[in-house]
């Protein structure tokens, strides 16, 4: 029978290894699998490139991994944000290097590399500094950059149900990059706040086919993280 | 002279939006422009985290962590709203299917360049979001922005210095002062803010404005 279930968040991350490329979910908070990335940074590994929209807040979850200085590389398409001088130090300092990417243009090759399109054209950014050194070619008259998919070792998302067999569905704005780099990771993790049985999810209403999912672990009551940073939470 | 306030620019601009018109708001101003809704009027406005049918705010404290706007606030789903992922969402962006974008504005150029991402400070740390996305791909793009600024200086100008969101993008713009459509010939003036005076927006402006066109009836 098949069961993707796993014990705890640790076991989902035990295999993560220096130097992986790790696709996290979420759009700000919404959608952050905190509890599998602070499985990740008790789990330790180091050297890692980490894609997501942004950079964290405060100093838990995607902050605090790369306040620990895990993260040698992030490729986001917008990493500032209110409440966090984490990463702003650590680019400052040369310590974290930025990849830079236009948000439809970080979705769009989340989606190919998973989908087996190495690259392809898009007109966002033609002609400015982000559009700089990139091949470009005129279709039908209009510009267009060359930009590659991207694919990653380990996808750590969020859900809101899954069931055995990995199909998942998300709450509300929660769902954001988290199909797409599900489809992108080799190994894909996602933290779900209640598992069922194979059967007790309607096929017509799944958003995450469970072909894309590799392992799911129950988290019933995932930390929000506004609030951890509102009480000044830090993790460890 | 005194233009227009904040709220009475949104307002301004969201007359001119056509009923049944699907729109994104950049953050700032543009993200008045909810609170005028037309009477008869009915606008669905996409929100590119994963939303269409964005509502207002909930009360303070309330509403949910994961329904959150692109300015990362709390928002609400009207009825009739859909939830989707962040391809799916800047497929509606980049393939057209978006009516209007309202965006703001570091400066805006006689052609329609736009800059509003960057101001290219060498300490900033570079955050462009959907920007460029949103100005290559939405149907029209119309800049909601004070004309000049906090120093006075133009934000309509000959040529961008900043680093450019896109090139001859921008369709239209509403300032404090006036309202200017970006055409092959330049800024053409279409209306300006009631007390306002051609020479006093030709002064504020970086570039050639040509006066409103006298329209045969």
């Amino acid at each position: 029978m098949i069961n993707k279930r796993v014990a705890s968040a640790a076991d989902a991350v035990a295999d993560v290894f220096d130097g992986a490329t790790i696709m996290i979910g979420g759009f700000g908070e919404a959608g952050s699998p905190i509890e599998l990335i602070h499985a990740l940074i008790d789990q330790g590994a180091t050297n890692l490139t980490v894609i997501n929209n942004n950079t964290g807040s405060g100093e838990v979850g995607l902050a605090a991994l790369i306040k620990a200085k895990r993260v040698t590389k992030m490729i986001c398409s917008y990493p500032r944000t209110a409440n966090s001088t984490v990463f702003p130090e650590l680019y400052r300092s040369g310590e974290t290097e930025l990849e830079l990417v236009p948000q439809g243009t970080l979705a769009e090759r989340i989606r190919a590399g998973g989908s087996g399109i190495p690259a392809f054209y898009t007109p966002t950014a033609y002609g400015t500094p982000l559009g700089e050194g990139k091949e470009s070619r005129n279709i039908n008259g209009r510009d267009y950059l060359l930009e590659y998919g991207l694919t990653a070792d380990f996808a750590l998302i969020k859900g809101l149900t899954a069931d055995e067999h990995g199909n998942v569905i998300y709450n509300k704005t929660a769902r954001n990059f988290a199909p797409i780099m599900a489809m992108a990771g080799k190994v894909t993790v996602v933290q779900a706040k209640s598992i069922v049985s194979a059967g007790k999810m309607n096929p017509e209403t799944i958003i995450t086919p469970g072909i894309f999912v590799q392992r799911i672990v129950k988290v019933s009551e995932p930390a929000i993280e506004s609030t951890l940073v509102a009480s000044g939470v830090t993790y460890p | 002279m005194t233009g227009l306030t904040r709220d009475e620019m949104a307002n301004r601009l969201a007359q001119d939006i056509p009923n049944g018109s699907y729109v994104n708001l950049g953050i700032g101003i543009p993200e008045l422009v909810t609170k005028f809704v037309p009477i008869d009027c009915e606008f669905i406005y996409h929100t590119e985290n994963g939303l269409l049918g964005m509502g207002p705010s909930p009360e303070e404290g309330g509403g949910d962590p994961e329904l959150i706007n692109a300015g990362k606030r709390r928002v609400t789903a009207l009825p009739g709203a859909a939830y989707f992922h962040h391809a799916d969402s800047f497929s509606m962006i980049r393939g057209g299917h978006l009516d209007l974008c309202v965006l703001g504005a570091l400066q805006v150029s006689k052609n329609g360049d736009l800059a509003n991402w960057s101001t290219g400070a060498p300490d900033a740390i570079p955050a462009v979001g959907g920007a460029m996305d949103l100005v290559a791909g939405v149907k029209s793009i119309y800049v909601l922005t004070q004309h000049c600024t906090k120093h006075g200086e133009p934000k309509l100008v000959e040529t961008c210095t900043y680093p450019l969101t896109g090139l001859n993008v921008v369709n239209r713009i509403y300032t404090d002062l006036a309202v200017i459509d970006v055409t092959t010939d330049g800024f053409q003036l279409v209306e300006l803010s009631p007390g306002i005076e051609f020479e006093y927006v030709q002064e504020r402006t970086g570039a050639q404005l040509l006066p409103i066109l006298e329209t045969t009836e």
